[in-house]
């Protein structure tokens, strides 16, 4: 531009920015690094190596604290996605619905507190009634604090659609059944999409609760891997961490291009 | 499925009861009211409960209304029953208060520059930009914290440069509050990027060019047109790192070391290994009021803002 | 002629708002009838209840004979043009108008001429396979219509369909209306607030203002013979002038105007002696050379120099008319500003209303 004046920049944005980034990424790359070096002591580099991630990948209660993750956040994704997804419909669609804003807030509450006071609030009732069940606790704490993860896309999705287009299925000859499959689940998906997404990043990140909650056997990964923190940092909890990072940025990857996608072809 | 609700008879607001029970927004709201009510709403007036109930002798706790678990937080009960003033709890109340807050600031500090220079760019660097700063979020928030450790944990990163710069060797600046806020920093700043950078962008640029026009240098246009326009995504923004940040666990245990709590601690610690129920309850109410009182008087003024627009 | 609807005294508020008052009228088969009204006036609010999107208070709807109010809009044989076209954003134009013949149980084959049927009719074919993100306003206009009229409803029911286009394409759209509407032979109820639009497509025309039918006839009897003021005012322009009613007979009334002259014009029903309202509007009053009839004269106070048309606001003895004359060739437009110049009007042309 040979524009010698433009009021819109302000200098030294670019390489703030730029640190920035570095400062973003710099902490994930050393882990990377770490990962490959020969020596047990981390931050000593004495070769590469790919002995650690042989060693996780045959870790057992790696693998152990893995499926547990991947279950419970299957259900909690489900049933909180399902939950979110009719509690939007009725809140955004329904008529002469009572309590509507009462009703929203419920939904949203578990953004609204500090996560450790509704963890140990969930622990001694769980205590109180006697649920000894790790994996039954879990599920159900996941998917209630994943429900607004999952309300919120579902709901700004449905809010932007046009009440218009399920009054012309209607006028079609569409009964509210077919008017729900063929109009509005298809054109709110990518919100459904985003909160389910979002619902099974946040259960299988979650640690505070997890950590109160789980029993022996049901040791989720976040909760797994902060025992081997507490043990010490090892290569091989790095190859750990640069395999989970991997995964996440791949997963986080494909979500957000899929998500851009529908957005775009259902605008 | 009853079509009671598209062609009700007269009676629109004569029987709207009847007819709410035949709508459908009942069934659709009944599973979140049934889940919400049994795993949220029913634990917090549990705990509410158990903060002034008595504690166990083995852990637990007893229902027995007693005060105890709030009074500890000020004053220690000595073995002849005496109450004596101890500031120990208070100054952790002090440091979750300074820690959120002092967190909360340092995002911002970086968030306002980085989401306005995003802003400016072109719309394909941009959408690439604003999905580098959402893809760390997507990384487990202990891994993150995990990073810092290595980092700056003894043999790690930063002691290691520091050593090949002739400083002393075996340094390390883990176990205390700088490192804790490092790893708050890091771990909540997207939380703060994408709300900030949501309401710059809906800024319109003329209004920049408007304050320019009317003799208003850069520094002047920041203040008075640019921060006011954005004050939505920045408050958002502080909302979304400070209620977490007051609530820290991880960081707090993974970075502070034993002696450097913070609220989420040592809740956490009363309800580890069978201590005080009824003191952590009571901890657990009094974050929950901090949160409380926070997010009322963020609503406040933002609805008195609005009122005066 | 059959009746394709029955309105019988339907009336619906929302909250406190009466949006429609005891409204009554019918809407004969094979008919191009506009409801016509400002905003307000109830006229979406009846199209909706034709849909079956809304419900009256009270009264009942009558589609060829069977009352339909208890008749959710999938089971009506109805279909609407929507302000917005409502197209699926995520079907294919071919897929938007099967949805209706596939919702009906049609077979494939039927489903599959029908629809190719209408893209032709509508001069869409080549484009069957696009979604709706990637057709002009017009051609969405055109999609809405043929995915409207695939099911062969028995009354077609548009929502201010032109609304959204430009002018050039605005009329053309309606004369293919029109054409559309002649060639099926299916009832058009059509809602809008452009009176030209009205009167240019419409076989018979319901004037609708604050909730109340206020006249229902062909396009010239609601132009020409306004029952009301609302109707003369909303429909038009006019001149309305504070008349005193000296003597009234059948259809005929002998009035005082402010500027003096006793005239004996038309009036609607049985005008009361005393206070009433002279409509006259500005293309029927002439002036210069032209003035004839009821003629009088006034001073120029201000021109309008349309093109076309030149706009003149006169001062007749202290009461404002507003003129319109024709500018049939290069020189029409000579009468200069502040000049007095002879003024007349036909007494057929005028109409007394109700005060």
């Amino acid at each position: 531009m040979s524009l010698h004046h433009d009021v819109k920049r302000y200098p030294g944005l670019g390489p703030l920015t730029a640190l920035f980034f570095v400062y973003l990424y710099a902490p994930l790359a050393v882990i990377v690094v770490y990962s490959f070096n020969a020596n047990r002591v981390a931050g000593v580099w004495t070769g590469f190596s790919t002995q650690w991630y042989a060693s996780a990948l045959n870790n057992a209660a790696l693998m152990n604290a893995l499926e547990t993750s991947l279950i419970v956040a299957a259900i909690a994704t489900t049933v909180s996605t399902l939950i979110a997804l009719s509690a939007a419909l009725a809140i955004i669609r329904g008529k002469n619905v009572r309590f509507r804003k009462l009703s929203e807030t419920v939904v949203n509450l578990p953004l609204l507190l500090p996560e450790i006071v509704l963890a140990v609030a969930t622990l001694i009732l769980f205590s109180l009634i006697d649920v000894q069940n790790g994996m039954l606790r879990l599920t159900i704490a996941h998917s209630a604090f994943c429900t607004p993860f999952a309300f919120l896309p579902i709901r700004a999705r449905l809010q932007g659609m046009s009440l218009d287009l399920e009054e012309a299925s209607a006028d079609l000859y569409a009964d509210r059944w077919t008017t729900f499959r063929r109009v509005t689940l298809p054109l709110i998906f990518p919100g459904v999409f985003s909160g389910a997404m979002l619902a099974f990043l946040i259960s299988m990140d979650d640690f505070i609760t997890s950590n109160l909650l789980s029993t022996g056997g049901s040791t989720t990964l976040p909760v797994y891997i902060f025992s081997l923190i507490r043990a010490g940092t090892s290569p091989e909890l790095n190859a750990i961490a640069t395999l989970l990072i991997l995964a996440s940025l791949i997963l986080a990857t494909v979500a957000l291009l899929v998500a851009a996608r529908g957005a775009r072809e259902t605008a | 499925m009853t079509d009671t609700t598209l062609h009700a008879p007269a009676e629109t607001d004569s029987a709207p009861r009847a007819r709410f029970w035949h709508d459908l927004s009942f069934w659709g709201l009944l599973p979140s009211w049934l889940l919400m009510g049994f795993a949220l709403i029913l634990p917090i007036a549990i705990i509410a409960a158990v903060s002034v109930a008595t504690r166990g002798a083995h852990g637990g706790f007893a229902w027995d209304f007693n005060l105890a678990g709030y009074r500890q937080i000020l004053w220690n009960e000595g073995w002849t029953g005496e109450l004596e003033f101890t500031p120990q709890y208070l100054l952790i109340i002090a440091r979750t208060f300074l820690l959120a807050g002092a967190t909360t600031l340092i995002c911002l500090a970086f968030a306002v520059p980085v989401a306005y220079f995003i802003s400016r760019q072109p719309p394909g660097r941009k959408a690439i930009l604003v999905y580098l700063v959402t893809l760390p979020f997507w990384v487990s928030m202990i891994l993150r914290v995990y990073a810092w450790m290595i980092i700056l944990g003894k043999d790690g990163t930063l002691p290691k440069a520091l050593e090949f710069l002739d400083f002393p060797a075996g340094m390390s600046f883990m176990f205390n509050d700088g490192a804790t806020l490092t790893a708050m920093v890091y771990t909540y700043m997207p939380l703060m990027v994408l709300p900030v950078f949501a309401s710059i962008e809906k800024l319109d640029g003329t209004l920049i060019e408007a304050s320019h026009d009317l003799y208003g240098n850069r520094w002047v246009t920041l203040r008075r047109v640019i921060l006011p326009l954005t004050a939505p995504g920045i408050i958002a923004g502080a909302i979304l790192v400070f209620v977490p940040s007051l609530g820290a666990v991880l960081e707090p245990s993974l970075m502070g070391g034993g002696k450097e709590m913070m609220m989420g601690t040592l809740i956490q610690l009363q309800f580890g290994g069978g201590r005080n129920w009824p003191f952590g309850a009571a901890i657990a109410m009094a974050l929950m009021a901090l949160v409380m009182l926070f997010l009322v008087f963020t609503a406040l003024r933002a609805a008195r803002r609005e009122a005066a627009q | 002629m059959s009746k394709a609807i029955e309105v019988k005294s339907v009336s619906k508020s929302f909250g406190t708002y009466q949006a429609l008052n005891s409204v009554s009228f019918d809407i004969g088969g094979n008919e191009f009838f506009t409801m016509l009204g400002p905003s307000g006036c109830g006229k979406t609010t009846l199209l909706r209840m034709l849909a079956g999107f809304e419900s009256p208070n009270s009264g009942s709807i009558l589609l060829n004979g069977r009352e339909v109010v208890d008749i959710p809009p999938h089971k009506r044989r109805v279909n609407t043009v929507f302000q917005s076209y409502a197209l699926f954003p995520h079907m294919t134009l071919e897929q938007n108008v099967a949805y209706g013949l596939e919702n009906l149980g049609w077979d494939k084959a039927r489903i599959r001429n029908r629809v190719g049927e209408m893209l032709e009719r509508v001069h869409m074919t080549s484009m069957a396979k696009r979604k709706p993100a990637q057709l002009s306003g017009g051609q969405r206009q055109r999609i809405a219509l043929a995915r409207a009229l695939a099911p062969e409803p028995e009354v077609l029911l548009l929502d201010e369909p032109l609304s959204a286009l430009d002018l050039k394409l605005r009329q053309a759209m309606r004369d293919e209306l029109r054409t559309l509407q002649r060639d099926t032979g299916i009832t058009f109820v059509f809602v809008t607030h452009d009176q030209e639009e009205a009167l240019d497509m419409s076989d018979r025309i319901a004037v609708l203002g604050g909730g109340e039918v206020q006249q229902i006839g062909t396009p010239t009897e609601i132009y020409e013979e306004p029952v009301n003021r609302f109707v003369a005012d909303f429909v038009g322009e006019t001149n309305f002038l504070d008349v005193e009613v000296l003597e009234s007979a059948a259809g005929q009334a002998t009035i005082r105007t402010p500027f003096g002259l006793s005239i004996t014009v038309p009036s609607p029903g049985h005008a009361a002696k005393g206070r009433a309202t002279l409509s006259v509007r500005p293309e029927k009053i002439n002036l210069g050379d032209q003035a004839q009839g009821i003629t009088f004269e006034g001073r120029i106070t201000n021109k309008n120099y349309m093109g076309g048309y030149t706009h003149y606001t006169l001062d007749v003895a202290g009461t404002e008319l507003r003129a319109s004359r024709r500018n049939a060739s290069r020189e029409g437009d000579t009468i200069p500003l502040g000049a007095t110049v002879p003024v007349g009007f036909v007494a057929g042309s005028a109409r007394v209303l109700a005060a």
